[in-house]
């Protein structure tokens, strides 16, 4: 006992570095999973306060751009309503629609890291909640990860955790989008079969598979397509619509249909 | 005497992970170079303080970054390495006469001090982004990012401290 005690008092340095090391190695990889740890991530009350300033002060220098992207946005909203032979006016009947979509802006951005985190100024008392999808006028932004009651932290599609079901515009051929770490201007399209014709320069939507996005939301463009090692499937870059190091207001949007839909999956996969 | 320590040291923390989180992490120099010239705080801290304090202080640093760079505890696991291994690397630079009670960190000369923190910023660096990516796959991306960021670190870490040298008898 005496020995053992002796021993905690010479090593006691270092088995304090040991313990806060495993201890942070701990955090690391336990967030290595799908969800991760509750408490280290920056939608929390005090980093999110200390964004909320700082955007405050900064996002007055980006008004005028952001004003260009609102008035192109605004245009092309304005071309489809006309387009489809309306008037200016929609009737939305609020008991039918599928999809509710709020608004919210960035507050923080990060591109350089393998896992990237945007933090949105809503949070729960605003309705937002896990596994939202988050989109900007250009094309899609996310998936909202972790809320608190005023902030929301969003995991990227740049971020090589993300996996997000992806096909090719006007065609039902879907695969998934992942991100490799390497670029912040492209994410890879995985799953394409190799019969199906390809161009560069097509258009990537989202896919009708999940029920987070709506089907047809704009991701990219294929830049360039290879045959992968199986020779089976196209593994494809894809130059994103978005420009992942400008975004500043976002839409976030709730499929009201989703309870509903893994319920239905969770019954099948207690079927079997 | 001694609180004048404590309180420099506190508002030292407290400004090194504002102007981190609100600065530098946003950089994105080329894309990808965000600099951390937090770790100067690990450098400023005195030599003949406690060491399990040392440590300690090191991961609450880590963390505070980590809190809010969505980072899970990647900077945490950095900087109470370099917080464990700093009296080695001391040992290491300075030699024998860094054991003595009379050292001061000022007293040494430029390329010791540019030695010291460097070891420091190579240590964290390659430690961060080793765990970043979690793949030795991307062997020279984690190669890449640690030279780069570290370059940069070290500069700024330079510039940083002959603005803030600590001018004292």
């Amino acid at each position: 006992m005496q020995q053992i005690i002796n021993f905690i008092i010479r090593y006691k340095i270092t088995l304090l570095y040991l313990l806060l090391l495993f201890i942070s190695l701990g955090f690391t990889i336990d967030s290595h999973s799908y969800h991760r740890s509750k408490y280290l991530n920056s939608a929390n009350l005090i980093s999110g306060s200390i964004y909320n300033a700082s955007e405050g002060i900064t996002h007055y220098f980006k008004l005028g751009e952001e004003n260009k992207k609102l008035v192109e946005e605004n245009r092309q909203l304005r071309n489809l309503l006309f387009n489809k032979g309306m008037d200016d006016t929609l009737e939305l009947d609020t008991t039918a629609i599928d999809f509710i979509i709020r608004s919210a802006k960035v507050i923080k951005n990060s591109y350089a890291s393998p896992n990237n985190y945007l933090t949105i100024n809503k949070g729960t008392n605003h309705g937002i909640k896990q596994d939202m999808g988050v989109i900007t006028a250009q094309g899609i932004l996310g998936i909202v990860e972790h809320t608190s009651k005023k902030y929301a932290s969003v995991q990227s599609i740049l971020n090589m955790k993300s996996n997000i079901n992806a096909k090719i515009k006007n065609t039902n051929y879907f695969g998934s989008l992942i991100w490799d770490g390497q670029r912040y201007d492209q994410v890879k399209l995985e799953d394409i079969p190799r019969l199906v014709p390809l161009l560069v320069g097509d258009t990537i939507v989202t896919g009708a598979m999940s029920s987070i996005f709506p089907e047809n939301i704009p991701i990219g463009t294929i830049k360039k397509f290879n045959l992968n090692e199986s020779k089976s499937f196209y593994s494809i870059d894809v130059e994103l619509f978005n420009d992942m190091t400008n975004v500043k207001n976002a839409y976030i949007i709730y499929n009201k249909n989703r309870p509903e839909i893994l319920q239905l999956e969770a019954e099948i996969a207690n079927d079997e | 005497m001694t609180s004048n320590y404590y309180f420099i040291n506190f508002i030292r923390f407290t400004l090194l992970v504002l102007v981190q989180v609100l600065v530098f992490n946003r950089l994105n120099f080329f894309g990808f170079i965000n600099p951390m010239p937090y770790i100067l705080f690990l450098y400023w801290y005195p030599i003949k303080e406690n060491r399990s304090v040392f440590i300690f202080i090191g991961f609450l640093l880590g963390l505070c970054i980590d809190f809010f760079s969505d980072t899970m505890a990647l900077h945490a696991a950095s900087t109470v390495t370099i917080a464990y291994l700093r009296p080695t690397i001391m040992r290491f630079v300075f030699g024998v006469n860094y054991e003595f009670q009379s050292f001061k960190l000022s007293n040494t000369t430029r390329v010791q001090q540019i030695t010291f923190l460097t070891l420091l910023i190579i240590a964290h660096h390659v430690i961060f982004f080793a765990l970043e990516n979690f793949s030795f796959s991307n062997l020279l991306l984690i190669l890449k990012k640690v030279i780069f960021t570290g370059i940069a670190t070290l500069i700024l870490c330079l510039l940083f401290g002959s603005l803030f040298s600590v001018k004292k008898e």
